[in-house]
């Protein structure tokens, strides 16, 4: 039976991991690929890896660092910030990632879904949402969750969807950083509209969350990023919370 | 041992090649037809589409290379499809390693297409080191084998499918080895035991 996954995401800054990182049993907490082989060991199912470098200069040793990331690390992995063009995308999947995801540039231009569809496949193009509740309509908002848009949530995955998006990321603004859950209402309206996958991402604060997302939200995955980080929920025991609870996921 | 992976245009030698890295292997990517014969084992990735890659392996002469091979052959994902004798891909006529035809996943019960992510899966035969029953495997896929007499390990999506197959010299699996964590080394080491 297919299982439902659990993704830590790091955020990247200039080839290193940036939020604070809360580790004893890690030398160095801003190495992505040591952080990312000891999720990896513990028995996440994929990882994320976004580029948050300011410039284009420091983006273009983002590759560098994605072959690194691929040589040691035996999951899939996803890798994300920036991209706006299959010429981004050729060298980041040719260093080993598995899949990119695509958020920002994708508003401005649509059409990138396609192109990067079509010469990739689906399976390899997420399309990353970042939307929050206004005037109770979920507004997508672009440069990490800066700019309001016109797009709305449900529309633009739906038109994602047929665009050719093999993913679908959703993040709640209203919920990321509160460790309150997750938006579990829009993510079961995206599973009943959607027939692709849906990751669940901005809430997580506890173990308990985790199944609500997968139960009521009915998403595929769940990503989460410093409760990971400081150790607040720890994979091994989130996943033998979640089999406990018939949660289906992979043990190691 | 002279192990030799196909270069062609799949999408995944990176990964495999990293991960045969990762368990200490010397291997050579290469297209060239007399090294591969040479080698003691090849491996024959694939991530992509079936009539274009086909299409690419017969303009090489590739495909009879791989069908006239000897020694142990692994295909991994398309590679084991196009090991196949058709696939319903564009309608795609492939190398008939295997009498088997690839057909497309039909959505059922909420069930979507690709099939993504982690499965187990349940051994059936041979050469897969027992210590992989019910393990899990990273899988990515809209077309699959069904299960027939090469089957050697068996995953449950939409119906059961052939994850792995074996016939002669030649060995397939539908996952990924090179994505699936400690399972998926142990799947490079027991092809490396045969």
């Amino acid at each position: 039976m297919l299982t439902k996954r659990i993704i830590p995401c790091l955020d990247i800054k200039d080839g290193r991991t940036v939020k604070g990182v809360n580790f004893v049993n890690i030398r160095d907490a801003g190495d992505p690929v040591e952080l990312g082989t000891l999720y990896a060991q513990q028995g996440a199912d994929e990882l994320v890896f976004l580029d948050i470098s300011a410039t284009n200069e420091q983006r273009k040793t983002f590759a560098s660092l994605v072959r690194d990331i691929a040589r040691h690390i035996n999951i899939p992995f996803t890798v994300g910030g920036g991209i706006s063009s299959v010429a981004d995308v050729a060298p980041l999947l040719e260093a080993g990632a598995d899949k990119v995801s695509i958020n920002s540039a994708a508003v401005r231009n649509p059409n990138l879904i396609d192109e990067l569809s079509r010469a990739f496949g689906a399976q390899c193009i997420v399309l990353a949402i970042d939307a929050r509740k206004i005037d109770n309509l979920w507004t997508v908002h672009t440069h990490g969750g800066k700019n309001p848009t016109d797009k709305k949530l449900f529309s633009w995955a739906k038109e994602a969807q047929e665009r050719g998006a093999g993913e679908i990321l959703f993040t709640s603004m209203d919920h990321d950083g509160t460790k309150s859950g997750f938006a579990n209402d829009p993510l079961g309206k995206l599973y009943e509209m959607l027939q692709i996958p849906v990751i669940a991402s901005g809430g997580a604060g506890t173990k308990e969350h985790f199944i609500d997302a997968f139960v009521l939200g009915k998403a595929d995955a769940a990503l989460a990023a410093s409760i990971f980080h400081f150790g607040e929920v720890k994979i091994p025991e989130l996943k033998s919370f979640l089999k406990s609870k018939e949660i289906n996921v992979r043990m190691n | 041992m002279k192990f030799v992976i196909i270069k062609y245009n799949a999408g995944n030698i990176q990964s495999v090649s990293f991960a045969l890295e990762r368990l200490g292997i010397d291997f050579t990517i290469t297209d060239n037809a007399e090294e591969i014969m040479k080698a003691d084992k090849v491996l024959f990735p694939g991530v992509g589409e079936a009539s274009t890659t086909m299409a690419y392996l017969r303009d090489k002469k590739l495909d009879q290379v791989i069908t006239n091979l000897k020694q142990p052959v692994l295909g991994i994902c398309l590679g084991m499809q196009l090991m196949c004798k058709y696939s319903e891909e564009n309608n795609t006529d492939c190398m008939g390693i295997f009498g088997e035809s690839v057909k497309l996943f039909i959505p059922k019960d909420n069930l979507k297409v690709p099939h993504m992510g982690w499965n187990n899966l349940t051994l059936s035969s041979g050469w897969l080191d027992p210590a992989i029953e019910n393990q899990f495997a990273y899988f990515v896929h809209s077309y699959y084998v069904p299960v027939n007499s090469y089957t050697s390990a068996i995953t449950e999506y939409i119906n059961p499918f052939s994850a792995a197959m074996h016939k002669d010299n030649f060995y397939a699996v539908q996952f990924h080895p090179e994505k699936s964590a400690k399972t998926g080394e142990l799947v490079l080491k027991s092809f490396l035991k045969v």
